[in-house]
């Protein structure tokens, strides 16, 4: 099926959710709103002749000053039998960063959505186990929103203090010849 | 001698592997509840290798960004660069010549077969056949040097160039790749007498991580971890890009899912390059090797610089003021690496830098499944789990 067709069957399903289509190079944006993203996402995979089978990627956008909700989750689709794609935008706003979790409809969101939490906070409700992935634990601030400065925190990370004080205590060890 | 009346106690017990350990392939760490030998439960840990690509991305210009996607899955680093060139070319709606779209076609395969070599050689390696290793390196050692006498890398090269690549392929370069594709059946026969009917290879391998084709999809696997289920996915044949539809091959396809048919069709794959290389040789054209539009945003070549006004011009403007502003929008490309499905997903905001760059990196969903494949199993056959999906941590952790 044609992207722009899918979408249009999907604003004809959920009309209230369906904010915006948009088409760029031939891929097809359907933006949406986050309340009811479990219910058409589970309508998406489970229509017989539309089938998204295949979670591609899951990513976070933050839109800081361009535009009036902040945070966009980025869900691209694809079906295994019909080959077709499509790309969902959950618009998620900065006081309640707070999504559903897709997790029960494709197993593979599971890392995808714990990467979305540690580099923009946005959470997943429903998550299993919601944790940092790429960042240790105890790091402070989630770095793709686009407030974080670029050249990295103004405060050293703790464990980072950790390792050198190792280091420098360990250093009586090293083999001088 | 006393009878012990008293059965044994069995406890279980919790086991850290790695992140330092040889056949995690990186810097990868497991931590295994252990039942005696069965492994209750497999929860890994990434991140270690984290450099924050994404973010870095975003303060470059889009030429600027392309050494970044070297150091992502740093042993096919070719078949990144292309891939991030594409996705951009697509953002700007330019098209590469015949000449260069060949020329990167062939690269991609090269890399496809190295890396394909050095997953081979470890995962042997790890299942204690150690003789695999020293000979594939062999081969991959002359395509490095191939690489190397392409453009002076070996392994970080950014060779492709947003709409071409850098330089032209000399004739001698050719001539040895030409002589390469046809040494190397014999090589991956070679590979074959050592383990293909080898007894404890197959035991080791057949009926190990099993997971079904629909699982394998809900997932998310791509590449070769995902037709070894018996999936025919290969975005090569499904979305072509670069001269993939001018080549004739075929796509390998598994039918258990198990360990074994990964590495059937891993090494059917590296027969399959072999071919595309062959033809691409044969047919590559005459022609242009940057796009007539590409000087608005990639540097000018050195020698017509000093020689030619027009270049020099462009040169400075692009150093001074920044490059060509790409369209307004999104764009996902995605192009089959040798380790999966390596998406780019890039939004312009209509400036000269990417607004956000995100990597869809193959290896970061396979490490994920990683709990799926070890769970219920043997803790011998978690190393054996490991080396089959193929994981690069530079690409996992980005």
């Amino acid at each position: 099926m044609e992207p722009l067709e899918i979408a249009e069957k999907l604003k004809e399903r959920f009309p209230e959710e369906v904010k915006d289509i948009r088409e760029f190079r031939g891929q097809v944006s359907v933006t949406v709103k986050k309340d009811r993203i479990v219910e058409i996402c589970r309508w998406l995979h489970d229509e017989p002749d539309l089938h998204f089978d295949m979670l591609k990627d899951l990513c976070g956008v933050d839109y800081l000053g361009k535009k009036p909700i902040r945070f966009e989750v980025v869900y691209t689709l694809y079906s295994m039998n019909h080959h077709h794609m499509i790309r969902l935008k959950a618009e998620v706003p900065e006081e309640d960063p707070e999504i559903d979790s897709v997790i029960d409809i494709w197993r593979g969101a599971d890392w995808h959505e714990r990467e979305c939490y540690d580099m923009f906070g946005i959470k997943f409700k429903g998550h299993p186990d919601l944790r940092r992935i790429l960042l240790p634990e105890d790091w402070e601030g989630h770095p793709l929103r686009k407030d974080y400065p670029e050249k990295g925190p103004e405060k050293e990370w703790k464990g980072f203090q950790e390792v050198l004080e190792t280091a420098k205590r360990l250093q009586e060890y090293v083999w001088k010849g | 001698m006393e009878r012990i009346e008293k059965p044994l106690q069995t406890k279980e017990i919790t086991l850290n592997m790695g992140p330092q350990h040889p056949s995690t392939h990186g810097v990868l760490r497991l931590v295994l509840e252990l039942d005696g030998e069965t492994v209750v439960k497999c929860t890994p840990y990434v991140g270690y290798l984290h450099r924050g690509i994404e973010k870095l991305a975003e303060g470059m210009t889009y030429m600027q960004a392309l050494p970044l996607t070297d150091r992502l899955d740093y042993i096919s680093s070719m078949a990144n660069n292309v891939g991030y060139c594409l996705a951009v070319e697509r953002l700007f709606g330019i098209e590469a010549p015949e000449r260069a779209k060949f020329i990167r076609t062939m690269v991609c395969e090269m890399t496809r077969i190295s890396s394909h070599i050095i997953w081979i050689a470890t995962h042997a390696l790890d299942l204690g056949a150690m003789t695999v290793f020293l000979y594939s390196f062999r081969e991959r050692e002359w395509i490095l040097d191939l690489f190397e006498k392409l453009c002076g890398a070996r392994l970080t090269v950014s060779y492709p160039r947003i709409g071409g690549v850098r330089n032209d392929v000399s004739q001698e370069f050719l001539d040895s790749l030409y002589k390469f594709t046809e040494e190397f059946p014999k090589r991956i026969e070679e590979y074959e007498t050592l383990i293909d009917q080898n007894r404890i290879w197959l035991k080791r391998t057949k009926g190990i991580g099993v997971i079904s084709a629909e699982e394998a999809i809900n997932w998310g696997l791509t590449g070769p971890t995902l037709r070894g289920s018996g999936v025919n996915y290969d975005i090569r044949k499904r979305f072509p890009y670069d001269a993939y539809d001018k080549v004739e091959f075929d796509v390998p396809v598994g039918k258990n899912g198990d360990v074994y048919d990964r590495y059937r069709c891993r090494m059917e794959e590296l027969r399959q390059s072999n071919r595309i290389i062959k033809q691409c040789i044969e047919k590559l054209p005459e022609g242009p090797i940057m796009a007539p539009d590409a000087p608005k945003f990639t540097l000018p070549p050195k020698d017509r610089v000093l020689a030619d006004m027009e270049s020099l011009i462009h040169h400075f403007v692009l150093i001074t003021k920044g490059p060509m502003a790409a369209p307004e929008g999104e764009i996902y490309v995605a192009t089959e690496v040798p380790k999966g499905e390596l998406g780019f997903y890039i939004v312009s905001d209509g400036t000269g830098r990417p607004y956000r760059m995100r990597v869809r990196a193959p290896s970061f969903v396979h490490a994920s499944v990683l709990k799926r494949l070890c769970e219920g199993g043997l803790v011998a056959d978690v190393i054996a789990n490991i080396g089959t999906i193929d994981i690069v941590l530079g690409e996992c952790d980005r």
